[in-house]
C-alpha cells in the first residue's frame, strides 16, 4: 500500500513534498539558530545576582530588529513560495479526464464520465487512472462531509453536500496506491479507504472497455445459483449488477466486483471467504455500516459469493 | 483581627463558604476544577492511545471512539485550556495591579459557578453514554439532526454555551480590573505583562464567543425546532458552519496561548533578575496577536474548495502571525542574555521545554498556514501533532511553570524541587515521545480521528511508541498531583517574595489576607518591588470598615473615587443553579426557555435587591461636608 505524502507518484504531489522540503528546510535551521541563542543565554556565567534595572543597549535593541526584519524575509519568500504552488494545484487542464466521485456514509461511488451515458461508467472504492493524462475530478457527497486524499498523488479536497467542487490528478507513476477519507464522518470514518491504480493508458483503455461491458454471465452451476440467490434476496434492494434486473442505487454497483482489490471500502482483502463472511455479518467487520447481515444458508452464501467473486 | 480582617472575611461554615466573593477563593476553586477536567481529559486520551497502540485493536469500538476524542477534545478546549487561564487572571490580576478584589465580585461568583454546573453536565452525561460524538468542532451536517440523533450533540452545544457564559463573565471582569482598579500610578505602561496579556485575551474572548455561541444557537434550533440553517436540501449551508465556528476557534487558541505568554514575561524576567527586554515590543505583539488572529480563520477551510486569490490571503496572514510571536522569543532570549545566570528551578525548566517544544510547534504551524502545504497536511495526523505541539508546549508548559512560579503565593507552601524535577523531564520526554511520530504518521497518510487501522498500513509501531510517551506524560502529571498533595500537608514554608520577583503580588504575605494589600501601595515602576525603598507611598483614607476599593483613571492611574464592593451573598449560586435548569432544560423542550427564565428571573431580583444592609454601607463611605476637607488631604498625600 502507498499512501504516503513523501513518495510522490505524480507531479501535483511532488509539488507538495518539495515545498514541504523547502518549508522545512528553513523551519530547521531557524529552529537550530534559536535554540542556540536561548542557550547560550542560559550559559552565560557572569556574576552577581543584583537585579539588572539598567535600560537595554543599542546593540540588543540592533540585534532583535535584525533577527525580526529576517524573519520577515523569510516569510516572504516562504508565503511566495506558496503562492506559486497553490497556483500550480488549482491549475485544471482542458483535456482531462471526467471522473464524478460521490461519497456517501461510509464509501465511495466513482462514475466515470462520457458525454454518452451509455459508455459511462459506474464502480466503488476503486479509481483506475492511465498514467500521463491528467484527470478532474468532480467531488459531491450524498450525505456529510468527506474529504478525498490519496496522499501520493496529490493534496486533499472535500466533498461537501450541497457543493461540487474539483481535484486534478495526475500520476506519472505507474502503481498502486492507496487513499483515504479525511474528514471525520461519523462512525465508520476508519474504514472508508480508495485503491487507486495507475496503468499505462492502453491497459487503461482496455481496463475501461471492460468496466463498460455488462457483467459477465455465471459460467458454472454454483456461480449460476449465486445469482439466483442475489436476485431473489434483498441484495438487489440496494445494490445494482449492469445486464441482470438489479439496478438500486443505494449501495456499491457490484457489476465488476470481483475485479476489486478490497471490499467494503477497504476493510477487507477481495476473496471468497471474506466475501461470505461480510455478506453473512457485516457489522462484525464494520460496526454501524449501511449493510445489513443476511441470513443465507451457508451454501447459498458459498454460492453468491462464488458469483460475485466472477464478476469479473 | 484588624478592621480590615474583620470587614472582609467570609463568614465561618458551609454557608461562608458558599456565598464568597473573594476573588481568590473563588479562582482556586476554578483553578482545581479545570485541573480536574485536565486529568480526566488526559483519561479519557490514555484509552484512545492504548486503542491505537495496536493495528486492528479491538479495545473501544467506534461509538466510543468517537465519544472519546470528541469529549477529549471538548473538555481540554472549554473546560481546560481556556477557563484555567481566566481562574489563573481572576486570582492574579487583583494582586497585581494592587487592588482588593475583582470588579464584579457576586458576577465571579455566578460565572464560576455556571462553569462548574456546565462541566459537570458534560462529564456526567459523558458517564450515561449520550457523550458528545461529532469531534470537537462539530461540523454539521454530520452534527446536524439527520446525521446525529439522539441528544449527544445537543449536551455539546450547551456544554458550549455554559463555558461561553463563563468566559465572557470573566473577560468582563479582567477588562474592567484591569482598566479602572489599578493601584495609584500604575499608568498603563507600567501593567505587568501578563494582566497585558490577559486584557488583550479579554478583549479576545468578548469579540470571538458571540460568534459561536450564535452558531451553536443555529445547531440546536435546527435540532430542537426544525431550523434549516445548515440543511443543504432546505437552502441552508453547511460551509457556514465552518466560518462561524473557526471566526471563534482560531482566536480561540490565541485567547489559551496569549495569557500564557503573559506568564513567560512575568517568570523569565524573575529569573534573569532583569527588567523583560522589550517591554512596549512585547505589548505591541500581543494586540497585533489579537488583531490578526481574527484573519486567518479560514486556514482551516483550505481543502474546501475556495478560491486561490482567498486561500492566498489568508495564507499570509496566517504566516505572519509569526512575526509578532517571533519578536517576543527574541525579546526574551535578550533578556536572558543581558540579565544575570539562571538558576535552574523547575518554573524557568518549565520555561525552557516552552521553548524546545513550541517553536517546533510554531514552524509547523507556518506549514499548515501555507495553502499549498495544508492541503496535504490537514486533518492528518500531521495536524495532531502541531496543535499538541503548539497548545501543549505553547500553554501547558508556560501554564506548569506558572503553577511552579505562584504555588508559595497562593498556598503560602513551595513546591518540592525533587518531584518538580521528575514533573518536568517525565512531561518533556513523554510529550516528545508522543507526539514528535505523530508529525510522520500525518505524512505517511493516517488520517486524524480513526478508530483503528489496518497491520497493511505500516503505522504500528509509531503509534505504540506515541503511546508509551503519552503513558510518560500521564505519569508526569501524577507526579504533579503528589508534589500538590504532599506539599499542601508539609512542604516547606515560603516567604512573601521566594523568587526574589519584581511584580506587586509578591509585595503581600504568602498567602495574601482576603484585603490582598493592608495598604495599596503607590507604583512608580514596572518592576516595583526591584526599586529601592519600595513603597514610596501607600494609599490612605480608603474606608475599612466595609469592603471598598480605588477606582482610578484607565490611562494614568490616578485615583478617581472609592467604589463599594458587594457583600457575600449566596444568591449568585441561587442564580446558576436557575440558569443550569434552563440551559439543560433546553436540550429537551423548547419551553425550557421560556418557563425555566422565571426562577432565573426571581434569583436575579432576590441578586439585585436593596436590602437595609446595603443601605448602610453606603451611608457610611458617604462623604459628608464637614469631612470633605479631611478626605481631600488623604488624596492629596498620594500625589506627594
Amino acid at each position: 500500500m502507498n499512501h504516503t505524502a513523501l513518495a510522490p507518484g505524480g507531479p501535483f504531489a511532488e509539488r507538495i513534498v518539495d515545498l514541504f522540503w523547502l518549508f522545512g528546510v528553513v523551519a530547521g535551521v531557524v529552529y537550530l539558530i534559536v535554540i542556540g541563542f536561548l542557550v547560550y543565554g542560559l550559559r552565560r556565567r557572569p556574576a552577581g545576582t543584583e537585579p539588572v534595572m539598567a535600560p537595554v543597549s543599542a546593540t540588543t535593541l540592533r540585534a532583535i530588529g535584525v533577527a525580526l526584519g529576517v524573519t520577515g524575509i523569510v516569510l516572504v519568500g516562504l508565503a511566495f513560495s506558496d503562492f506559486l504552488g497553490n497556483r500550480a494545484l488549482a491549475h485544471v487542464p482542458p483535456d482531462a479526464l471526467r471522473i464524478r466521485v460521490t461519497a456517501h456514509q461510509w464509501w465511495w461511488e466513482i462514475e466515470y464520465q462520457d458525454p454518452l451515458v451509455t459508455r459511462r461508467v459506474m464502480t466503488a472504492n476503486q479509481l483506475t487512472l492511465p498514467t500521463g493524462r491528467p484527470v478532474v475530478l468532480e467531488l459531491g457527497s450524498r450525505d456529510v462531509i468527506h474529504s478525498f486524499w490519496v496522499p501520493s498523488l496529490q493534496g486533499k479536497k472535500d466533498l461537501l453536500p450541497g457543493y461540487t467542487t474539483t481535484l486534478a490528478l495526475l500520476a506519472t507513476r505507474a502503481g498502486d496506491y492507496t487513499g483515504e477519507c479525511a474528514e471525520f464522518c461519523g462512525f465508520q470514518h476508519a474504514h472508508m479507504s480508495l485503491d487507486v491504480a495507475a496503468v499505462p493508458p492502453d491497459e487503461f483503455a482496455r481496463w475501461l472497455d471492460v468496466q463498460r461491458a455488462a457483467a459477465a454471465e455465471p459460467e458454472t452451476d454454483l456461480q449460476r445459483r449465486g445469482r439466483e440467490v442475489f436476485l431473489t434476496s434483498s441484495c438487489r434492494a440496494c445494490h445494482a449488477v449492469q445486464g441482470t434486473i438489479a439496478a438500486a442505487r443505494l449501495g456499491p454497483d457490484l457489476t465488476h466486483v470481483g475485479s476489486r482489490p478490497r471490499i467494503a471500502a477497504g476493510t477487507l482483502p477481495n476473496n471468497s471467504t471474506n466475501m461470505a463472511a461480510w455478506i453473512a455479518n457485516p457489522q462484525a467487520f464494520k460496526p454501524g455500516a449501511r449493510m445489513p447481515a443476511s441470513p443465507l444458508a451457508s451454501d447459498d452464501l458459498g454460492a453468491l459469493s462464488a458469483y460475485l467473486g466472477s464478476l469479473q | 483581627m484588624s478592621q480590615l480582617d474583620c470587614t472582609w472575611a467570609d463568614s465561618p461554615g458551609l454557608v461562608g463558604a458558599l456565598a464568597t466573593v473573594d476573588h481568590k477563593r473563588i479562582a482556586i476553586r476554578y483553578i482545581v476544577t479545570t485541573l480536574v477536567f485536565f486529568a480526566l481529559a488526559g483519561l479519557l486520551a490514555l484509552v484512545m492511545r492504548t486503542q491505537l497502540a495496536r493495528a486492528d485493536n479491538d479495545l473501544v469500538g467506534p461509538d466510543l471512539y468517537n465519544q472519546l476524542f470528541s469529549m477529549h477534545g471538548s473538555a481540554m478546549m472549554f473546560l481546560f485550556a481556556v477557563p484555567v487561564m481566566e481562574a489563573v487572571a481572576l486570582y492574579l490580576v487583583p494582586l497585581m495591579v494592587g487592588t482588593r478584589n475583582v470588579a464584579f465580585p457576586r458576577l465571579n461568583a455566578y460565572g464560576y459557578w455556571l462553569f462548574l454546573f456546565g462541566g459537570l453536565m458534560s462529564f456526567t452525561v459523558f458517564a450515561l453514554n449520550i457523550g458528545p460524538e461529532a469531534g470537537w468542532f462539530s461540523y454539521v451536517p454530520l452534527a446536524g439532526p439527520q446525521y446525529s440523533p439522539g441528544k449527544r450533540t445537543d449536551f455539546w452545544a450547551q456544554l458550549i454555551t455554559f463555558t461561553e457564559v463563563a468566559a465572557l463573565i470573566g473577560a468582563v471582569q479582567i477588562i474592567v480590573t484591569v482598566f479602572k482598579m489599578r493601584a495609584p500610578g500604575m499608568t498603563l505602561s507600567r501593567l505587568p505583562m501578563f494582566a497585558w496579556a490577559m486584557l488583550v485575551t479579554a478583549f479576545m474572548i468578548v469579540f470571538a464567543m458571540p460568534s459561536v455561541m450564535l452558531a451553536s444557537t443555529f445547531l440546536i434550533t435546527d435540532r430542537l425546532v426544525s431550523t434549516q440553517f445548515f440543511n443543504p436540501a432546505e437552502g441552508g449551508d453547511v460551509l457556514l458552519w465552518q466560518h462561524m465556528f473557526w471566526f471563534f476557534g482560531h482566536p480561540e487558541v490565541y485567547i489559551i496561548f496569549v495569557p500564557a505568554l503573559g506568564m513567560i514575561s512575568e517568570i523569565l524576567p524573575a529569573f534573569a533578575r532583569r527588567r523583560v527586554v522589550g517591554y512596549l515590543g512585547l505589548v505591541i505583539a500581543l494586540v497585533s496577536i489579537a488583531f490578526l488572529s481574527f484573519g486567518l480563520w479560514v486556514h482551516h477551510m483550505f481543502t474546501t474548495g475556495l478560491p486561490p486569490l482567498g486561500m492566498s490571503f489568508f495564507t499570509v496572514a496566517s504566516i505572519m502571525i509569526a512575526l509578532p510571536t517571533g519578536l517576543q522569543i527574541f525579546c526574551w532570549i535578550a533578556t536572558l542574555t543581558t540579565g544575570q545566570p539562571v538558576r535552574f528551578a523547575t518554573p524557568i525548566l518549565f520555561v525552557i521545554g516552552f521553548f524546545f517544544i513550541f517553536v517546533i510547534g510554531g514552524m509547523t504551524g507556518v506549514m499548515l498556514g501555507a495553502s499549498t502545504l495544508d492541503q496535504q497536511l490537514h486533518d492528518s495526523y500531521f495536524v495532531v501533532a502541531h496543535l499538541h505541539y503548539v497548545l501543549i508546549g505553547g500553554a501547558v508548559f508556560p501554564l506548569f511553570a506558572g503553577f511552579h512560579y505562584w504555588f508559595p503565593k497562593i498556598t503560602g507552601r513551595q513546591l518540592s524541587e525533587r518531584l518538580g524535577r521528575w514533573n518536568f523531564w517525565l512531561f518533556f520526554i513523554g510529550f516528545n515521545v508522543a507526539f514528535f511520530p505523530m508529525h510522520i504518521l500525518g505524512l505517511e497518510g493516517m488520517p486524524r480521528r480513526v478508530y483503528t487501522y489496518s497491520a497493511a498500513s505500516g503505522w504500528e509501531g509509531l503509534n505504540l511508541l506515541a503511546t508509551l510517551g503519552a503513558f510518560m506524560v500521564g505519569a508526569s502529571v501524577l507526579v504533579f498531583i503528589c508534589n500538590v498533595v504532599l506539599t499542601l500537608l508539609r512542604g516547606t514554608r515560603a516567604g512573601d517574595n521566594p523568587w526574589g520577583a519584581p511584580g506587586l503580588e509578591w509585595a503581600t504575605a504568602s498567602p495574601p489576607p482576603a484585603y490582598n494589600f493592608s495598604d495599596i501601595p503607590v507604583v512608580q515602576s514596572r518592576s516595583p518591588l526591584w526599586e529601592e525603598n519600595f513603597p514610596v507611598a501607600t494609599v490612605a483614607g480608603l474606608p475599612e470598615s466595609v469592603p471598598t476599593v480605588l477606582v482610578t483613571r484607565l490611562h494614568d492611574a490616578q485615583p478617581d473615587h472609592v467604589a463599594l464592593l458587594p457583600a457575600a451573598s449566596l444568591w449568585p449560586l441561587l442564580a446558576a443553579l436557575a440558569t443550569t435548569v434552563l440551559f439543560i432544560g433546553t436540550v429537551f423542550s423548547p419551553w425550557a426557555l421560556i418557563w425555566g427564565s422565571v426562577p432565573v428571573g426571581i434569583t436575579l431580583i432576590g441578586w439585585f435587591w436593596p436590602t437595609a444592609d446595603e443601605a448602610r454601607r453606603h451611608r457610611e463611605i458617604e462623604i459628608r461636608p464637614r469631612e470633605a476637607e479631611q478626605r481631600e488631604v488623604a488624596f492629596g498625600e498620594l500625589s506627594a
